[in-house]
């Protein structure tokens, strides 16, 4: 685990730079995380990193992507397009939540 | 006179029967039991149908006869459970009371749930072996097959076993070798994680094998839709893979009346405590096996290590005192090589699996993270072990709670290769 300073602010960040404490988040820090894999945060991310968010404190655990597609309401094609390659990943980095636990 | 119930006679519910018969005293317990199947199959052979090792009738057996005596087998199907009244709904009107409620009514394969898969193309070109029905049509279907692009396909994580698919590409290849067919044949390996396996020392050691073995491997793949014109699958994120043959492992998901009784998550997986399998939502409400939300692998093996520490935790439940056990999410499985070897990982919540020896540090005689003759004699012989010891929940030599002896936590994954 390590110290560093994103967006003027001091955040835990484990081995693959996922935040380890998701109060240490706030929407500058998620502006630079989208940055840092090459995404300009929209609308319609902040939709999907809200309801993350929201669903992380309410369940004490990450959505799983089928979550956000049911719940949220947002396609997973959309989430694909919004984040590509591995939206439950990205989303959950740019959130400041852990990565879902669905690989076991 | 309490009531226990147990909902589903899988591997988790027979064995939690008959374990706790001979806890629970018969003159203030009763147990009853409810699944809407009278046979039990053996899950783990499936793997083996479509290449011809066993049929149907090899796997299946009347499930009354794993049911103890001072146990009700109640056959129907379940509506659903109406917590707030501690009663259990049949579909045939039944209405059953319960002080203590189990569920174990498993993970079943989904095809219905993904576009085009369980459409035309299903049980032609299009196949599963999660079912005995699917893996018996496989067997048929590869018998007169002649070779082209065989896609071995994850629809989405979690599914029951996690290395079956793998396993079936390694018996695939080898089945193909034997019958001088493997050069018209290609291979390839679609999964939705990114890599080979879920945990990176036994990802980086299986997806060696899979190099080995000239099959390619497709990370990343949440697969979209089945195209039955073009026999394609196509992703999300649109791409797509031509197959010839498709072998897929569809979405799994708990049983619906989980859903519909609010118990559930979004794949109807009951929500549940991951150290005592108590529902986060009824204190007297559990479930174990596949039909629990735990994250750790859905296997037979943790459904036995679970249900030796459920029996003991269950105890104090009943009376009134704390659970003082807690499940390490222990799960230990074979994994079949292909040419009479296979591997064998043994890991838990927090601990990946290792290259070591196992039940006994050095001894073994079983070996960690390697493929050898004997793990994969000790797979065909797990078949008699789980009808007559473990369903009967009788003592086997291995430890509920996952042991570091015998495990070299300093290895790297190079020495998982072939010996």
């Amino acid at each position: 685990m390590t110290v560093a300073t994103i967006a003027d602010t001091a955040v835990d960040l484990d081995e693959e730079g996922f935040l380890t404490d998701h109060t240490q988040w706030n929407e500058q820090v998620a502006a630079q995380l989208a940055t840092n894999i090459g995404i300009e945060l929209t609308d319609d991310h902040w939709k999907a990193i809200r309801f993350v968010r929201q669903d992380y404190e309410a369940e004490g655990e990450t959505p799983t992507l089928r979550r956000v597609t049911n719940v949220a309401g947002i396609p997973t094609k959309e989430l694909f397009a919004l984040f590509p390659k591995k939206p439950a990943k990205k989303m959950s980095y740019v959130a400041g939540v852990p990565k879902p636990v669905g690989c076991v | 006179m309490k009531n226990l119930m147990v909902l589903g006679a899988g591997t988790a519910g027979t064995m939690v029967v008959n374990r706790l018969r001979r806890h629970l005293p018969r003159d203030e317990w009763a147990i009853t039991i409810v699944d809407q199947a009278t046979s039990h199959q053996y899950q783990p052979g499936y793997l083996f149908m479509p290449f011809g090792r066993y049929r149907t009738a090899d796997i299946t057996r009347p499930t009354a006869r794993f049911i103890p005596d001072g146990v009700e087998l109640v056959t129907g199907e379940i509506d659903r459970v109406v917590a707030d009244d501690d009663t259990v709904l049949l579909t045939d009107g039944t209405e059953l009371m319960y002080d203590q409620l189990v569920i174990a009514t498993g993970a079943t394969p989904r095809p219905d749930q993904t576009p085009g898969m369980a459409e035309d193309e299903w049980r032609r070109s299009v196949h599963d072996f999660y079912t005995s029905e699917g893996a018996a049509a496989l067997a048929a279907r590869l018998a007169t097959w002649d070779g082209g692009r065989l896609v071995v396909h994850i629809t989405e994580m979690p599914i029951k076993c996690p290395p079956a698919p793998l396993e079936f590409a390694f018996l695939a290849d080898s089945h193909f070798r034997r019958k001088g067919m493997r050069d018209r044949i290609e291979i390839v390996y679609v999964t939705p994680l990114d890599g080979a396996f879920t945990k990176p020392i036994a990802s980086r050691a299986l997806g060696g094998m899979l190099d080995d073995r000239g099959i390619t491997v497709e990370t990343d793949f949440m697969i979209e839709r089945v195209d039955n014109e073009t026999k394609t699958i196509v992703s999300y994120d649109e791409r797509e893979i031509p197959f010839d043959l498709l072998v897929t492992v569809p979405l799994n998901m708990g049983a619906d009346f989980v859903g519909r009784s609010g118990l559930g998550d979004d794949l109807n997986y009951v929500k549940v405590d991951k150290d005592t399998f108590l529902s986060t939502r009824h204190d007297n409400i559990f479930a174990l096996g596949d039909a629990a939300d735990l994250p750790t692998s859905k296997a037979g093996s943790v459904a036995h290590f679970a249900v030796e520490i459920f029996a003991d935790n269950f105890l104090q439940h009943i009376a009134g005192r704390p659970m003082t056990t807690h499940f390490d999410g222990h799960a230990n499985c074979f994994v079949e090589a292909g040419d009479g070897r296979a591997m064998l990982i043994d890991f838990n919540y927090d601990t990946q699996p290792l290259p070591g020896k196992y039940p006994l540090p050095v001894l073994g005689p079983l070996s960690l993270l390697k493929e050898t003759r004997l793990n994969h004699y000790g797979k065909l012989m797990f078949k008699w072990i789980y009808w007559n010891l473990l369903l009967p929940a009788r003592p086997l030599p291995v430890p509920a709670l996952m042991s570091m002896a015998g495990k070299d936590s300093q290895t790297s994954a190079q020495q998982g290769a072939r010996t």
